[in-house]
């Protein structure tokens, strides 16, 4: 059972890193719109022009 | 004199030099208006952030300052198709929206705190029946302590405050009971770790937190909806007034950046949007928004005039007596005020149920204990089973109940048209049994119509239309808009308070009062026919025409109340127009009790008279006078054209020109009704088969885990039907 100690640490990390990441999204306001999320997926890329690069 | 648009009241500074600013856009349904929309506004120079956000409907926007005209964006979209409106979050809505990511924040916590402690305790559960060593378990309760502690801590704090603050004030809520549970469960955990025993309840307490939470937040984003729905449009009613800057100098404000002493103004066909005094002019206003008489009133030096009115003929300067916020009379507000203050006293389905719920669970637990005690068994494990029974009776799908049938219903509803304003409105809805109609704006449509336009040739019709686009009197724009002319004709002459002439292939045309047009005849024979109309006359050369503008009632008004007396609803008029108008409306419509010339205070003594003869009333009306019953009376509805007042005190507003949606208001409210008792009848007969179980002592955390999330479950997709209508049930 000495896995335990490698595996309890890992699991509880790892859980840890997924709450962390949920408050990083919802902080950055990937909640705030829903619907429109959804569609960005699927729309095309736009070419970058010079003065306004995607950021 | 053209006005310059000011949207400076609207323009944030972000620092490092960048401005920002929120519009909200009608008409962007889909992606392609997305990327539409962003890429058109990002072509111009120094826009550095053009986002849509398309639950919203908004567009958020951020340039370099400088020599960019914010009025540049509004022109921009306006060229894409689209028309957008400054937009000014209000407070209510920034405090909605700070609520609900603090409980999504809380179901997050709760949410990856149950997955482990659940990775934790599914082991223990298998280990429990095979080969488990006990400090292995203990090892393992001692983790999801570790886990499950500090994320109840954090993830309880809706329910700890709400409880906490129920308490201070002497009541019981939903949330006593859930508290008292989740921290006995915790606390008898933590102690049966310590004594080394078999079972530990933490995956029990944080599941119940993370079901809870679900609720909460189903409920708390439906308020955050139909509250960015409201926002956006106030903005589209776009309440700007045109202030002097200068002597001769006028800029296009937002009402927000008025302010008292102000000088507005008032141009025929604009509607007022503050309070004043006239101090130049001499017009005749349309005050049936606010008292809800259609009959025009004289308005000349020292008039007052009130926000909502309509100005019609002449030219107006009035000076800003209060603006913004205290835009009503006296005698309203105060009427307001009592009313709201009744309105309050109605107790919430949950709440009621919680009432009856919090007494009979801890008595059935103290009951438990004493039970036990004198059974012979040691007061720690009477005090086990007893904290048991709490356990497996909190009201975890008493807690779903209600908010997930209200989130779907409003759902239905927001799809037939009709926003909530308040979340328990639903279940006052359900049981109306009698509504009072206001009739001006509410079963009439807010604008005029031509109601003779058959017995007018269509190029007639159509040329007196073009005609028509150069005048702003309300009833020209009727003839306008019934027509749907869309070129207007060039060099048209408007003579103020005649009407509007100029030349077409050398005849020359005019529109107007009928003596203008020398159809005074024609006009007395309209006007003979139904005295309630407005003539409007009509002259090419030799040819006389006269058209007959009035208030239309709503297309589908009298299948409306048709279908409201099929559900067993009584349907009356009270109006504050004169006798005849609302003899003929409540004729064609087939309304027997009407009432015309009230007053505000008037409709709240019938509304009340009628309480105490125990109707359920539901006041639908639009006018200012009609803010006052529409709080007094059980509950309330607003079309969207109605004045900002009433649409705030409303708990609906529908939308559009029919009047269906008070109907499918009142059929999606009555199959929520039925469905949240139904749950909660479902989430009490999970309780009787499961206290039993605790009382006498079996319940283990698997029992607890499985039947909580079970009854959560059913509770929820028994929600889901809400999403259909009853139809024809009553």
């Amino acid at each position: 059972m000495e896995v335990l100690v490698i595996l309890v640490p890992l699991a509880l990390g790892l859980g840890l890193a997924g709450l962390l990441g949920f408050l990083w999204s919802l902080k950055s306001g990937q909640y705030d719109d829903l619907e429109g999320a959804a569609w960005r997926a699927i729309a095309d890329d736009e070419p970058p022009s010079p003065d306004h690069p995607i950021s | 004199m053209q006005a310059t648009r000011d949207f400076s009241h609207y323009v944030k500074d972000l620092g490092s030099g960048l401005s920002h600013m929120d519009l909200a856009v009608e008409g962007v349904s889909c992606a392609g208006c997305m990327s539409k929309i962003e890429r058109g506004l990002s072509a111009i120079p120094d826009v550095t952030l053009a986002r849509v956000n398309l639950t919203d409907r908004r567009i958020a926007l951020e340039w370099k300052r400088g020599n960019l005209d914010p009025s540049r964006f509004i022109d921009r979209l306006a060229e894409l198709g689209y028309k957008a409106y400054p937009f000014e979050t209000v407070r209510a809505e920034a405090v909605e929206a700070e609520n609900s990511r603090f409980l999504l924040r809380c179901l997050g916590v709760a949410a990856f705190a149950t997955m482990n402690v659940m990775m934790l305790s599914v082991p223990v559960w298998s280990g429990n029946v095979s080969d488990m060593i006990p400090e292995q378990r203990d090892f393992f309760h001692w983790l999801s302590a570790l886990i499950a502690l500090p994320a109840a801590a954090y993830a309880g704090q809706p329910f700890f405050r709400s409880a906490f603050r129920a308490l201070r004030s002497r009541n019981v809520n939903m949330d006593v009971p859930i508290s008292i549970g989740v921290t006995l469960a915790l606390a008898m955990s933590v102690v049966e770790t310590f004594r080394h025993a078999e079972h530990a309840y933490f995956d029990a307490a944080i599941m119940l937190l993370t079901f809870l939470l679900v609720g909460r937040y189903l409920d708390q984003s439906m308020r955050l909806k139909t509250r960015a729905v409201a926002g956006n449009l106030a903005a589209l009613k776009a309440e700007t007034a045109t202030k002097f800057a200068g002597d001769d100098e006028v800029s296009e404000v937002p009402v927000a950046a008025i302010h008292p002493g102000d000088i507005v103004l008032l141009r025929p066909g604009e509607r007022c949007a503050v309070d004043g005094t006239v101090i130049e002019g001499r017009s005749e206003i349309d005050q049936s928004l606010i008292t809800g008489e259609t009959l025009y009133a004289p308005a000349e030096q020292g008039t007052a005039v009130y926000a909502g009115s309509l100005n019609i003929s002449g030219t107006l300067r009035v000076r800003v007596s209060a603006a913004s916020e205290g835009t009503v009379l006296a005698e309203i507000t105060r009427l307001l005020d009592n009313a709201l203050q009744a309105r309050s006293r109605y107790v919430q389905l949950a709440d009621r149920a919680s009432r009856l719920y919090a007494p009979v669970v801890h008595a059935t637990a103290l009951l438990t204990m004493l039970g036990w005690v004198l059974a012979g068994a040691t007061w720690h494990d009477a005090v086990i089973t007893a904290i048991a029974v709490l356990i497996i009776t909190c009201p975890c799908a008493l807690g779903l109940a209600i908010p997930t049938v209200q989130t779907v219903a409003s759902g239905a509803m927001f799809r037939a048209g009709v926003l909530l304003n308040s979340g328990d409105s639903i279940e006052r809805l359900a049981e109306v049994d009698r509504i009072i109609f206001d009739k001006t704006g509410t079963l009439t449509l807010p604008e005029l119509d031509v109601v003779n336009s058959a017995s007018v040739p269509g190029d007639v019709f159509d040329l007196a239309g073009r005609l028509a686009l150069a005048s702003h009197h309300p009833v020209a724009a009727a003839v306008a808009r019934a027509s749907n002319a869309k070129s207007p004709l060039a060099g048209i002459v408007e003579e103020p308070g005649q009407g509007v002439r100029g030349f077409i292939d050398g005849e020359e045309v005019r529109l107007g009062r009928p003596s203008f047009c020398n159809a005074d005849e024609l006009a007395k024979e309209i006007l003979s026919l139904d005295p309630e109309v407005s003539a409007v006359a009509f002259s090419r050369g030799r040819a006389r025409y006269v058209f007959a503008v009035r208030q239309r009632l709503r297309p589908d008004a009298q299948a409306v109340v048709s279908a409201l007396l099929a559900r067993g609803i009584m349907v009356e008029i009270l109006s504050g127009d004169r006798e005849p108008a609302v003899q003929a409306a409540a004729q064609s419509l087939g309304i027997s009790e009407w009432r015309a010339g009230v007053t505000a205070a008037d409709k709240i003594a019938r509304i009340e008279d009628l309480k105490q003869q125990g109707f359920k009333v539901m006041m639908i009306g639009d006018g200012l006078n009609d803010a006052p019953s529409l709080a007094a009376a059980h509950v309330s509805m607003s079309p969207i054209s109605a004045a900002h007042l009433s649409q705030a005190t409303a708990d609906l507003v529908f939308l559009g020109k029919p009047l269906a949606p008070v109907v499918a208001a009142i059929d999606f409210s009555r199959k929520a009704l039925h469905l949240m008792r139904q749950n909660l009848w479902l989430a009490v007969g999970y309780n009787l088969l499961a206290v039993p179980i605790a009382i006498v002592g079996f319940v283990t955390p698997l029992i607890a885990a499985v039947a909580m999330s079970g009854s959560s479950l059913l509770v929820m997709l028994n929600a889901l039907r809400a999403r259909r209508a009853a139809r024809g049930r009553s």
